[in-house]
């Protein structure tokens, strides 16, 4: 019937002889609890983890404030063992602005959905952008307002079900998707923009580093790292189907990788 | 002879800059707008030989966001407005109130159309700012000191609600001293990341919800709204109420107005003094914390009360609140501006408020 191992059988007709112990907490250190009401196979914990991960590594925990947005990782915002502003929808970017003028020795990030960044804040980003601003942002891009219970974002890809565009994304009733990476790009006050996913561990491992070069690139200006997470719930398919989902629906037109990095010397 | 150059008088606008500089202000974001515009101008001229930041945000709604920013880091922050534009922050303004964050805004509002938006708060939820309405530049400047102190003190948002007539009037008000207050240890500076204390400035609160599972994860807003609530309330009961009155012992007649208004009010108070009317006036100096006690108690030996306001009647409802019947409130105040919209008004004219007040004697 099934092809999987089974997993060991724990006895439960007699009461066990120990207390259960936590023999390995893989919490990481900067995330207080790793408990959280997010749903199971979302992409938002994994790719957040993957920030931390990259603020510890290159040991800017204690030079570090990290700005949330509005969205499902928002219950994240007071988890955090780093100083958090926590924004309104959309605003995180001239918050963050805010922060780096007053304290420019500060690191300074944010932590967006694509209906936070490129519905309700895309005149924010792109201002920040072309002003060079020295923040690092990172969109957690799911294509749907995850928090709502999975509407569409101007994110949305083409063909994409949610909630308001059922038999999925039509560019002549819904118009087209924002490629927000792109457009950034193109401004001239932005030195680094990268798009990573969380939909395998190969491409975790890869959106770290991505993670970390917008977290160097940011002390020369502006940086965003456009990270594709998992949303099974709003996208209405099977937990363990959702990083395949975004393979498909995501994969075959978005490149995975630097788009653009001036802080390197060009060849 | 020697020439001797006069040196102008500075605009309003240039002294309240001066003002919010001296207060500590170190940080400022705007967009422009008349007759706000000269403030943010100023700002972005003074701020930078004090050591601060003048950021010309993409809009209103940007520029509070900026404050925010600069705000918990510590930074003592303002940005300002009109009307117009005090609506598009007004969700900022809520949110800032809930998240305890310390900013001052100016608005030069055009008239006195704002005074709802401004008393009541035009943004979402349960709670309040405190108001300053001064009446010339010379309180402006002691407003906007007194504006820093209580933002910082109650960390929350203050208005100073003023006009085309506060920011355009050209007067000379002695330069105030400079200070750069320290950075409060609420505010972030990254340090505390990695202690297992991490500092968290939220709207949502600090509080953290159980998972039920033994540890803790999320929000819990209904502990943040009550304690914001409660901290509100306290604050409304602790800042005094302020007034400036003037012939209240024997007055039959007591008129109210408030903020650049109230001074030709005045004027018209005391003409009629003068030819021996028995006329009074009373004006609001704070419009939150509304000084209601003290109206109701001034007023009470009067015959009625006149309120004048340029508008359709916005602090009409808070005087009729405040003496709770007992005398009868009369109208003499009305929408008044020129076609530039700016709110210059022609009813402000001492001959036009004396004939108001004279027909509102009982
Ligand atoms: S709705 Fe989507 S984004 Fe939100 S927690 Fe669930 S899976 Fe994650």
């Amino acid at each position: 019937m099934t092809d999987r191992p089974m997993l060991p059988i724990i006895p439960s007709a007699t009461a066990p002889t120990r207390p259960a112990t936590l023999l390995h907490d893989r919490t990481p250190d900067l995330i207080d609890v790793g408990a959280h009401q997010l749903c199971p196979g979302c992409g938002e914990p994994v790719a957040l983890r993957a920030i931390v991960e990259a603020v510890a590594e290159l040991d800017l925990t204690r030079a570090c404030v990290a700005v949330f947005g509005i969205g499902c990782y928002t219950a994240f915002s007071n988890n955090l063992d780093i100083e958090v502003v926590q924004a309104l929808h959309g605003r995180a970017p001239s918050v963050a602005t805010g922060l780096v003028r007053a304290r420019p020795e500060l690191t300074v990030l944010t932590v967006q959905g694509d209906g936070d960044m490129v519905n309700e804040g895309l005149q924010e980003v792109l201002h920040a952008a072309a002003r060079g601003e020295r923040i690092a942002c990172f969109m957690l891009d799911n294509g749907v307002l995850g928090e709502t219970g999975g509407h569409m974002t101007a994110a949305t890809p083409l063909g994409q079900r949610t909630k308001n565009t059922l038999e999925g994304r039509d560019a002549a009733r819904h118009g087209h998707p924002i490629e927000l990476s792109d457009l950034v790009a193109r401004l001239d006050g932005t030195r680094y923009v990268a798009r990573g996913a969380v939909n395998s561990a190969v491409n975790v491992h890869r959106t770290k580093k991505l993670i970390h070069g917008a977290l160097r690139a940011r002390q020369h200006g502006f940086a965003l790292v456009e990270i594709l997470t998992m949303c099974p719930t709003g996208w209405f398919v099977d937990t363990t189907e959702a990083p395949d989902y975004l393979v498909q629906r995501r994969g075959p037109d978005q490149i995975l990788g630097v788009v653009k990095d001036t802080t390197r010397p060009t060849t | 002879m020697i020439a001797v150059a006069p040196t102008p008088l500075p605009a309003g606008s240039d002294v309240i800059a001066a003002a919010m500089v001296a207060a500590g202000c170190r940080f400022f974001a705007g967009y422009p707008m008349t007759p706000f515009t000269e403030i943010l101008e100023a700002m972005a001229r003074r701020l930078p030989q004090a050591g601060g930041v003048c950021l010309n945000a993409e809009s209103e709604i940007e520029a509070i966001g900026m404050c925010w920013g600069a705000a918990a880091a510590g930074t003592l922050a303002a940005t300002g407005s009109t009307g117009q534009g005090l609506s598009l922050m007004q969700e900022s303004l809520a949110e800032m109130a809930l998240a305890r964050l310390p900013l001052v805004v100016v608005d030069m509002a055009r008239g006195q159309g704002d005074y709802f938006q401004a008393t009541r708060g035009g943004g979402h939820g349960d709670y309040r700012l405190p108001v300053l309405a001064p009446i010339d530049v010379a309180e402006a400047v002691a407003h906007v000191k007194l504006a820093f102190t209580w933002a910082e003190a109650w960390r929350t948002p203050v208005l100073v609600l003023g006009d085309y007539y506060l920011a355009h009037t050209h007067r000379s008000v002695a330069e105030p001293t400079r200070s750069t207050p320290l950075p409060p240890p609420w505010s972030l500076d990254g340090t505390t990341g990695g202690s297992g204390h991490a500092k968290l400035i939220s709207p949502l609160g600090t509080t953290k919800q159980r998972d039920g599972l033994g540890g803790e994860a999320g929000y819990d807003l209904s502990v943040h709204y009550h304690d914001a609530a409660a901290r509100t309330a306290t604050m409304l009961r602790c800042l005094p109420p302020q007034t400036e009155s003037l012939y209240l012992d024997d007055a039959e007649l007591v008129v109210i107005a408030y903020g650049t208004p109230a001074a030709y009010v005045r004027a018209a108070v005391r003409e009629l003094r003068a030819r021996g009317a028995r006329v009074g006036y009373l004006r609001p100096v704070t419009l939150v914390p509304f000084p209601s006690a003290a109206i109701a108690r001034l007023t009470g030996s009067a015959r009625a009360v006149a309120v004048y306001e340029n508008n359709t009647g916005q602090a009409l409802d808070d005087v009729r609140l405040a003496v709770e019947g007992r005398v009868p409130v009369r109208w003499i105040g009305g929408l008044s501006m020129d076609a530039s919209g700016f709110g210059i008004a022609p009813d402000l004219d001492v001959r036009i408020l004396s004939r108001r007040i004279e027909e509102a004697m009982p």
